[in-house]
């Protein structure tokens, strides 16, 4: 049986088409269990978005958790091996929404790519990234940032943690004024502010942004990351998704967990970040793990708003039957509409508030349908 | 057909101050002057669109998304955490959140301070890092009379003039941090308008320098 694609939402059509993305370029579906114990995420609870989880004590006293996130799980059950372990995944998680502060389920759908992670790998899971964002809409953008240059930048300048905290605070909101205000009463030189000013400020296509970047940073962090990064970049650039790639040195995410690449994907008509992701060896360290790693997420449930539905009526016919009516002859006269290619209700009497396009009533002597008014 | 570019302005002086920042920068939206009682105003062929709002309320149009970018106090930004850019300082509606009492008012380490205040969030931060044991009160309005009347010991709240303060016998104890109007930008927005966002903020910038 073949199944229209009118009839799956907007986010569910995106999940398939991302799936089918992964599986692709040799990602193998994960599939984990709905439970995860509490314990993994009491450990980890900074990676986590939000620290509310709903945990529940299972038939054996354990106390177990609906998972709030999926990569934690992902990287606990992780084994060494030779080469990379590519998977992804599509999971609903639970959460507490930082704006309605109330639990919500949430379809997120990912890749993680875990082991000997090289160039490469870091290529083809941008790559992935910047194809899953195109995927959904023409009209979108990755911001690329990296962690280890603005970790580099802030520790060649030897500050306090406050400051430290202060000044990635402003990094994250493009927050020159402040930047300068808390550089300037920690005593941070001139050249190390003007470097830090360049790191807020700029956002561009790599092409147009790296040639006035560079120069300021390479004194500040070291050559080989600052060059691999660049280099990187480059390639993305010359890609089929390269159009949507940006540099964004605002793209931050928790130093202890990421520790390279971070990046953020927007799609324009969604107010918030669709996908977000990055390395996280930090992680990997902290979980016990000696591997690399590097996944993103994309976040379906932002997707409600943006496929709207247009349908305008919910029902192409609406059937009307009286009592005694001969089952097998309304059902056939039923699938006959079905088979014409619309959709059908049969009712006796209309539904309050129910679209339709026309209202039809079974004749029980012929055995046909008649379009009616009432 | 230009993407339209969706402002949210604080209703009021303060925004009637930043309206004419844009309009200086080259933004302008004549409709807005005219006196009645519309809230939002377009100008089509610029690609603009200004909307008054409640001041406490811009940054959650911003952070939403109906508007790409607006103005806010630095207050409501700190109280709020909303999840936006914050492009500029406009260096307007200058004022301080401080930390205000009777001119009595002694510190008795060993009792928990009892904080009056609108602006929960930054109470807390504020003694969180001084590492003082406090009971936030939270309140809506006149919180001067708060430690007039016994309900707490301090309150935390915005000081422009002193006036209201000195009316009601109070006085500034510590400014916890000074506040200005800020322009904001949504994170996805500032992304797909970037050419005409930036020209906006390279607009006012100038102005406020010139400012200074």
């Amino acid at each position: 049986m073949s199944i229209a694609k009118s009839i799956l939402r907007g986010d569910e059509q995106a999940a398939l088409t991302l799936r089918a993305l992964y599986r692709d370029h040799g990602y193998t579906q994960y599939k984990m269990n709905k439970f995860e114990e509490y314990d993994l995420y009491v450990r980890n609870k900074d990676f986590l978005i939000s620290d509310h989880i709903i945990t529940f004590t299972d038939t054996s006293g354990k106390l177990l958790a609906l998972k709030p996130d999926v990569t934690l799980s992902i990287v606990k059950n992780s084994e060494k091996r030779a080469g990379t372990n590519k998977v992804y995944y599509q999971e609903n998680v639970y959460r507490v929404s930082g704006r309605t502060h109330t639990f919500r389920e949430i379809m997120q759908l990912g890749l993680e790519c875990i082991g000997d992670v090289d160039a490469f790998c870091r290529f083809e899971v941008l790559t992935l990234a910047a194809k899953s964002l195109k995927a959904i809409s023409p009209n979108a953008v990755l911001d690329v940032s990296h962690l280890g240059i603005v970790s580099a930048v802030l520790d060649s300048i030897g500050v306090t943690d406050a400051t430290r905290q202060g000044l990635l605070r402003c990094i994250g909101e493009k927050n020159v004024h402040e930047l300068r205000a808390i550089a300037t009463s920690a005593n941070v030189a001139p050249e190390r502010l003007d470097a830090l000013c360049a790191l807020v400020s700029s956002y561009g296509k790599p092409a147009a942004v790296l040639p006035s970047l560079m120069p300021l940073l390479y004194p500040l962090a070291p050559a080989n990351i600052l060059s691999d990064f660049s280099a990187l970049l480059t390639a993305l650039e010359s890609s089929p998704v390269g159009d949507i790639v940006r540099l964004d040195f605002s793209v931050i995410g928790n130093i202890g967990y990421y520790n390279g690449l971070v990046f953020k994907g927007f799609v324009d008509g969604v107010p918030d970040g669709l996908l977000s992701g990055g390395e996280y060896n930090g992680l990997m360290r902290k979980m016990g793990k000696s591997e690399d790693a590097i996944g993103f997420a994309v976040y379906l449930d932002a997707l409600e708003r943006f496929h709207k539905n247009d349908a305008d009526v919910d029902v192409d016919a609406v059937v009307l039957y009286g009592e005694g009516t001969d089952l097998a002859l309304l059902g056939r006269a039923m699938d006959d509409l079905v088979a014409s290619g619309k959709t059908v209700a049969a009712h006796r009497a209309v539904p309050t508030g129910l679209r339709y396009r026309e209202l039809l009533k079974f004749d029980e002597k012929e055995g046909t349908l008649i379009e009616t008014d009432d | 057909m230009k993407p339209m570019i969706n402002v949210a302005l604080p209703k009021g002086r303060l925004g009637e101050k930043v309206y004419d920042m844009f309009e200086k920068a080259g933004f302008p939206c004549p409709s807005i002057k005219e006196d009645n009682r519309r809230l939002i105003f377009e100008n089509e062929e610029l690609g603009l669109r200004f909307f008054w709002a409640k001041p406490s309320d811009v940054p959650i149009y911003v952070e939403r998304g109906v508007a790409d970018i607006g103005v806010a106090g630095k207050d409501i930004l700190l109280e709020y955490l909303p999840d936006v850019y914050e492009l500029l300082d406009l260096d307007l509606g200058k004022c301080r959140m401080a930390v205000a009492a009777p001119k009595d008012f002694r510190d008795d380490p060993r009792r928990t301070l009892r904080v009056a205040t609108k602006f929960s969030r930054i109470a807390k931060n504020y003694y969180d890092a001084l590492g003082r044991d406090i009971d936030i009160i939270h309140l809506n309005g006149s919180i001067e009379i708060a430690p007039i009347i016994g309900l707490s010991d301090v309150i935390v709240d915005i000081v422009e003039t002193g006036t209201t303060l000195k009316e009601n016998n109070l006085e500034v104890f510590a400014t916890v941090v000074p506040i200005s109007a800020r322009l904001i930008a949504n994170k996805s927005g500032f992304k797909f308008k970037n050419e005409t966002i930036e020209k906006i903020v390279r607009g006012i910038a100038a102005q406020v320098e010139m400012r200074k």
